[in-house]
């Protein structure tokens, strides 16, 4: 039995602590926002943040996980209500398959948490562990980039205050 | 006949007069299917007369079903990631006057939909959507006839808002009301009542497309996604390679393994089942270290492949147009030896390219269950009927008793994974009843086992007068089929794996004028004499089919490259060249709007190790139009190759949704540019040796192009044309001609910008 | 008295001798700028000089992560300070625009600035001083064929008396042995030391520095730590229980991989991939010299038992199994992937010390710059914590040829999240 904090909740698990973070939230915890694309840490789609800090969740046993906080998708917005930067991919289009999508998310959230107004250079820099191939990348910068341009860190706790 | 000694006469006219050599199977004169004969995506053509793929299913309440519930359209495209779910949709409420909201809209179920074979080849708005673009108007007419009956007024005095038939006298009749009565299971006509592009809400505009929300949230949007109850984790375990053959296998210590529900071994097949997915990943490893494998053929490399394929047993299949008339294909039977290039060509060109990988970021995923002698297959196949005929055909049940849905995966851009995962599950699940079973392939899995995108040489022989006008252009190509679609239970490997195995069908290319290898092999240009030898190469080293675009790829690249070195041998700009070839008006145009756009013009002066490069086709010779300007900028210290802008001009008829258009083509010209740069699988003694993406590198942020801009061209009234493939080809041919302009010679071989490239010496 | 006052004078005397040898060495003249570059700039001898500049790596040390090829600004760590590396792009203003032959080849050879101010010696000029004239024209003449960048050199973060420039003078009456010309000669291990010796400077990372930052002549190439890695000892090549035959060694220097024996990473990842640049000759020739140089093995201490192997073998294997065994499992197709090799083989995990596996578990292997078929590792600083890579390193090490738990594990683990830069 393991105990994660994710989204705001704690919640016990019966799994094995070396079991990842990615099987521990989709297959446990049934959330689809982390997605298994390489399970090598080589493409991103299971990005989530542990910690604020974007991870692979694929290569993240749980046991290391600790009382640390971990963030998927699920914590930016719903549907109805998306958060900011879901907004901004809508507004954008800036999705193809959108398999990748959510990773890609949550690493520029990551980003836009700790930096203000980051340059085209450092959001690319930053996107680079994170593989699109379907060949939307001019569309999920120009997303990053309308919330980077309103020049205000994201708010790393947006769930917790809507809830 | 001729007699066996004769000399060999090689110019091409003789060797075309010889009709004793050669068996004609079909003439494109007149391009038109013919009733019973299986169009290019496998479906059967019942009414050739009729628009789009009412072709195929010339029913209209196979596309319109109207009760109690309400309106309900169907399709059997699916949404591979290019939006074309949202397209037809936008259609459908256009035609019937309804908002978007206000009707339901199936696509692909076998049990549901109407069957349109395979989403593929950007057939689906030009048949797809043709289809409902006529159905639903034409269903539309019939309820709004049956309400100026029931209303006891005329046709035309009645209006349509938002679903609803509006009479002049404040009367209102929901079409459910209308339609009691109305028999809409009847045959479609062959004409429809016009529309009025003008009045059009959807189609011309940028709708939102409908899946987004849910992909950007965390929805349930992929087939990953689904959880039904009870459902068991499956994963297989793989041979090293296709022909290796399991020694022995010892899987007591699996079967008991934590979460272990069973080991399946059949053959070469080898799977686990598992209540969680961690569980399943652990016995997979703990099964693929047992296992031992026997390996029984050496595959060609990387260095040998186009020496071999030139080697292989095939079939010469020779496309000829003369006089720029309609293109003729013939099975031609004499020996590949026996014909040679034209002597003394204006120019030569010859091209490599090697084997690629459609590299699905999610790899193929499927949810099957057996209950009740029903099998229920969920899968992001491209075509979910063929696929329940070979699955249905493996095990030997009725087609009527397996039912595959489509539910999405990851992109695909061609015949990945998909189907073989598909049939995993349903192998699993029909051995497992009542217990619904997912089975994910792991990476290493999808990038081994998917269909490669086939290794390739062209060499182009052309020959012009004094001044540059084209008069005679021979291209030769080589290749494995870029079609090996599932035509059979062979066709998918776990029944290539099994011991009691099933033998794939026989390959076959898909023909001409649409093309397999040879897709866009005959130039749109003006000359007066073409023909193109396709080596259809029928032993196939390793599994290819389908890859976004298919030979026009490396066609198209070396046609274009071909029209630049002409270009500059007879001192003429390449896009005047071009335009002095070209007679269809709307070819012109994509090229001048692009030349136009991007500035071209070759005297401009660049910074040092800046070039730029120009390319145009028509997809297929029938489809979109698109026509690429660019410029890269070249670093050979930081052996760098990056488009710094591009400029692209397109034309699929009436365009539907501009956004979603741009979005295609945007696409398709950084995946593009990440082929021709930087892709290519290994492949080695052993097999593909490419398994994740260190081993198989595509191109990641900091390496796409620095702005790309697309210019569209609409046409309304005329008919939706292809879009999804049209910038694979142009790109590449592009970015290779504006290399070449920087380094001062030809790329050859792609892709060209690995890191040991000579481009960077 | 006398003797008193003879003494006083004596330490006058040699004061001022001492100040005079001081300013005889530390004061250098300022050597005229040129307009132009003043050799003939043939393609030959710009290609020589890729080749020269390659096999002396400028280019690793001379680029800023986001900064243009040579225009310097890279930090480098050292104990006594930061340095910032200098443009050697022809900027006239910023770079070495003005240089003439001369002024390049007088800093090479004794590190001073074409202005006459001394260079620090984190530019490895007491290797650079054995290489030929020639080479040095050849660098010369590639280096100023490159593009021009503006970069103005960045203020050093050293203490007060090292930022006081002429006290270099005694580090270099101490390290500087200048000017020696290589025999000419064909073989393989002449040219190897000609290139590990000189251009290649490669004891300045495999040989442990002094306290005043030189190398310490006696340990020559018995290993050395670079930015908290390791640097292997290069004389233990093939007397180790795993050794390293000439082909392994030139594959490892020339694509990063050397199957029997893994991966280069850390500051020896871009060593290798400019030795890729470099002709097959060099690398082999690298290696014969290498491998001229072994030593009988060392053998590393042993190390305490410990009471609770047991469990952390047990634990070690379960994050392996979450953490590693998709691409290290034994049966693993990411393992033999392209000639990769099993971990139990990796002289990260044999080595005597853990730094290079731990740094490794730290910081992965990063992608290349531009996308190539490689080796790529994420890094798991973020993921693991200490006691995890403990276990995980003492698993691993148990699997491997070397199964002895490496000493005070727990504590390097620990320094090692602290330092690593």
């Amino acid at each position: 039995m393991i105990n994660l904090n994710v989204n705001g909740q704690t919640q016990p698990l019966e799994v094995t602590p070396e079991t990842p973070l990615l099987y521990a939230l989709r297959d446990h915890l049934k959330l689809n926002g982390a997605k298994y694309g390489c399970g090598m840490g080589q493409c991103g789609a299971c990005t989530v943040l542990v910690d604020g800090r974007p991870v692979f969740s694929c290569l993240f046993p749980v046991s290391s996980v600790g009382t640390r906080e971990v963030r998927t998708l699920e914590s930016l917005g719903t549907t109805e209500r998306p958060g900011p930067l879901q907004q901004a991919f809508i507004d954008h289009q800036a999705v193809q398959c959108g398999y990748c999508i959510a990773g890609m998310i949550m690493r520029a959230q990551a980003l836009l948490e700790q930096v203000a107004r980051p340059t085209e250079q450092q959001i690319r820099e930053h996107m680079a562990p994170n593989l699109c191939r379907c060949g939307t990348h001019k569309r999920i910068l120009a997303a990053i980039r309308q919330v980077a341009d309103k020049g205000q860190r994201l708010n790393a706790g947006a769930l917790k205050e809507r809830a | 006949m001729k007699p066996a000694d004769a000399p060999v006469d090689k110019s091409r006219r003789a060797f075309l007069a010889g009709s004793g050599f050669m068996v004609s199977f079909a003439l494109f004169g007149s391009w038109r299917a013919l009733a019973g004969e299986t169009n290019t995506l496998g479906a059967t053509i019942l009414a050739p007369d009729l628009p789009g793929d009412l072709k195929i299913d010339p029913i209209l309440d196979s596309w319109i079903k109207i009760d109690a519930q309400g309106v309900t359209v169907c399709s059997g495209k699916v949404e591979l990631g290019t939006g074309v779910r949202t397209a037809l949709w936008q259609i459908a409420a256009d035609q019937l006057a309804m908002p978007l909201d206000k009707f339901k809209f199936v696509t692909a179920d076998t049990a549901l939909t109407p069957d349109e074979g395979y989403t593929a080849g950007s057939h689906s708005m030009a048949d797809g959507g043709t289809a409902i673009y006529h159905a639903a108007i034409q269903v539309r007419q019939m309820l709004l006839e049956a309400a100026a009956a029931k209303l006891g007024v005329p046709t035309k005095s009645l209006m349509l808002r938002d679903g609803i038939i509006l009479s002049g006298d404040g009367r209102q009749m929901t079409y459910e009301e209308a339609a009691q009565g109305v028999n809409l299971h009847q045959q479609a006509k062959s004409v429809s009542p016009q529309g009025d592009p003008s009045a059009y809400r959807y189609i011309g505009h940028s709708i939102p497309r409908v899946d987004i929300p849910a992909k950007v949230t965390g929805g349930t949007a992929y087939v990953q996604d689904l959880r039904l109850d009870g459902m068991l984790h499956a994963r297989v375990v793989r041979p090293p390679n296709a022909s290796a053959q399991l020694k022995e296998i010892d899987t007591r210590a699996i079967e008991t393994m934590r979460g272990v529900v069973k080991v399946v071994r059949d053959g070469n097949f080898l799977a686990v089942l598992a209540e969680h997915e961690w569980e399943a990943i652990q016995a997979m490893r703990a099964l693929r270290e047992r296992a031992q494998w026997q390996l029984t053929q050496t595959y060609p490399t990387n260095d040998t492949i186009h020496a071999v394929l030139k080697t292989l047993p095939e079939r010469l299949y020779v496309t000829t147009r003369e006089n720029n008339g309609p293109v003729k294909q013939v099975l031609s039977n004499a020996s590949a030896a026996s014909i040679s290039a034209p002597a003394s060509p204006t120019r030569s060109l010859a091209m490599t390219k090697q084997y690629v990988l459609h590299g699905s970021i999610g790899p193929s995923c499927a949810v099957a269950v057996f209950r009740n002698d029903m099998l229920t297959v969920w899968t992001h196949s491209q075509g979910v009927f063929p696929l329940r005929a070979g699955i249905a055909e493996l095990l030997g049940l009725p087609k009527e008793n397996v039912r595959c849905i489509h539910a999405e995966g990851a992109g695909c851009y061609g015949h990945n994974g998909a189907d073989d995962a598909a049939c995993d599950a349903a192998v699993l699940a029909y051995r497992t009843p009542n217990r619904p079973v997912r089975v994910q392939w792991m990476r290493d899995q999808e990038a081994g086992w998917e269909p490669l995108g086939p290794a390739m040489l062209t060499e182009i022989n052309a020959v012009t007068d004094a001044h540059g006008k084209l008069q005679s252009w021979h291209h030769a190509l080589w290749s494995t089929p870029h079609n090996s679609r599932i035509v059979n239970a062979g066709r998918l490997i776990p029944a290539t794996l099994l011991a009691h195995p099933a033998a794939p069908a026989s390959p076959a290319p898909i023909p001409q004028p649409e093309g397999d290898a040879d897709r866009n092999a005959v130039p749109l240009y003006r000359i007066p004499s073409v023909r193109v030898d396709m080596h259809f190469v029928t032993d196939m080293p390793f599994r290819t089919s389908a890859m976004r675009s298919l030979g026009a790829y490396i066609n198209v690249t070396t046609i274009e490259g071909m029209m630049d070195d002409l270009a500059e041998q007879f001192g003429e700009d390449p896009v005047a060249y071009r335009l002095q070839h070209l007679d269809d008006p709307r070819a012109r145009d994509v090229i001048q709007r692009a030349a136009n756009r991007f500035g071209w013009n070759l005297a401009t002066p660049l910074p040092e190790g800046h070039g730029i490069g120009f390319a145009f086709s028509q997809y297929k010779n029938l489809m979109g139009y698109c026509a690429i300007a660019l410029e890269v900028k070249l670093d050979k210290a930081a052996r760098s190759v990056r488009i710094v802008r591009v400029v692209a001009a397109v034309d699929c008829g009436q365009i539907v949704s501009p956004d979603g258009l741009t979005n295609q083509i945007e696409g398709g010209i950084v995946q593009s540019s990440s082929w021709t740069l930087y892709e290519q699988a290994l492949v080695g003694e052993n097999g593909v040796q490419s398994v994740d993406w260190s081993s198989y590198p595509i191109a990641r942020f900091p390496h796409i192009p620095a702005a790309i801009e697309v210019e569209l061209i609409d046409r309304p009234g005329a008919p939706f044309l292809g879009a999804a493939e049209i910038a694979q080809a142009p790109t590449a041919a592009a970015l290779i001609n504006a290399i070449k302009r920087v380094v001062g010679w030809r790329p050859l071989h792609l892709p060209v910008a690995r890191q040991d490239s000579p481009i960077f010496a | 008295m006398k003797k008193k006052r003879k003494l006083v004078v004596a330490v006058v005397a040699a004061l001022v001798i001492g100040a005079g040898v001081l300013f005889a060495l530390a004061i250098k003249p300022s050597i005229d700028p040129v307009a132009k570059p003043n050799v003939a700039l043939t393609p030959t001898l710009i290609a020589q000089g890729a080749r020269v500049v390659a096999l002396g790596d400028c280019v690793v040390c001379h680029t800023a992560p986001d900064g243009a090829d040579y225009a310097g600004g890279l930090p480098l760590k050292t104990p006594f300070g930061i340095i910032y590396t200098t443009n050697i792009t022809p900027d006239r203003a910023t770079g070495i625009g003005t240089w003439s032959l001369e002024a390049f080849r007088r800093a090479m050879r004794q590190g001073v600035s074409r202005d006459g101010h001394l260079l620090y010696p984190a530019f490895p000029y007491i290797h650079y001083t054995k290489v030929t004239d020639h080479d040095i024209e050849a660098a010369y003449a590639f280096l100023m064929t490159r593009p021009a960048a503006y970069a103005p050199a960045r203020t050093n973060e050293l203490p007060l008396p090292l930022r006081f420039r002429p006290s270099l003078a005694f580090w270099n009456l101490l390290y500087l042995r200048e000017g020696a010309q290589p025999a000419a000669s064909d073989s393989p291990v002449d040219r190897g030391k000609y290139l590990v010796e000189g251009l290649g400077h490669c004891s300045s990372c495999h040989t442990m520095m002094g306290v005043i930052g030189g190398e310490k002549r006696r340990e020559y190439m018995q290993g050395g730590v670079v930015d908290q890695w390791s640097a292997p000892a290069l004389d233990q090549l093939a007397a180790s229980p795993h050794p390293w035959v000439a082909q392994q060694i030139a594959d490892y220097l020339s694509t990063g991989l050397a199957g029997e024996h893994g991966a280069a990473a850390g500051p020896m990842r871009p060593v290798t991939e400019n030795l890729r640049r470099v002709p097959r000759e060099d690398v082999e020739a690298i290696a014969a010299y290498l491998l001229s140089l072994q030593q009988p093995w060392r053998a590393p201490q042993s190390s305490a038992a410990l009471s609770d192997l047991a469990q952390r073998i047990d634990r070690g294997k379960q994050v392996f199994a979450g953490a590693c065994a998709e691409c290290h499992d034994d049966g693993s197709p990411m393992r033999d992937a392209m000639g990769r090799p099993a971990l139990t083989m990796s002289s990260a995990v044999m080595s005597p010390s853990p730094r290079n596996f731990v740094m490794t578990v730290h910081k992965g292997l990063a992608w290349p710059a531009q996308p190539d078929h490689t080796v790529y590792m994420p890094p798991f600083a973020d993921v693991l914590t200490d006691q995890q890579i403990a276990d995980l390193a003492t698993y691993v090490r148990s699997t491997s040829a070397q199964p002895t738990p490496w000493p005070d594990l727990d504590k390097h683990v620990a320094e090692l999240r602290e330092k690593s830069p």
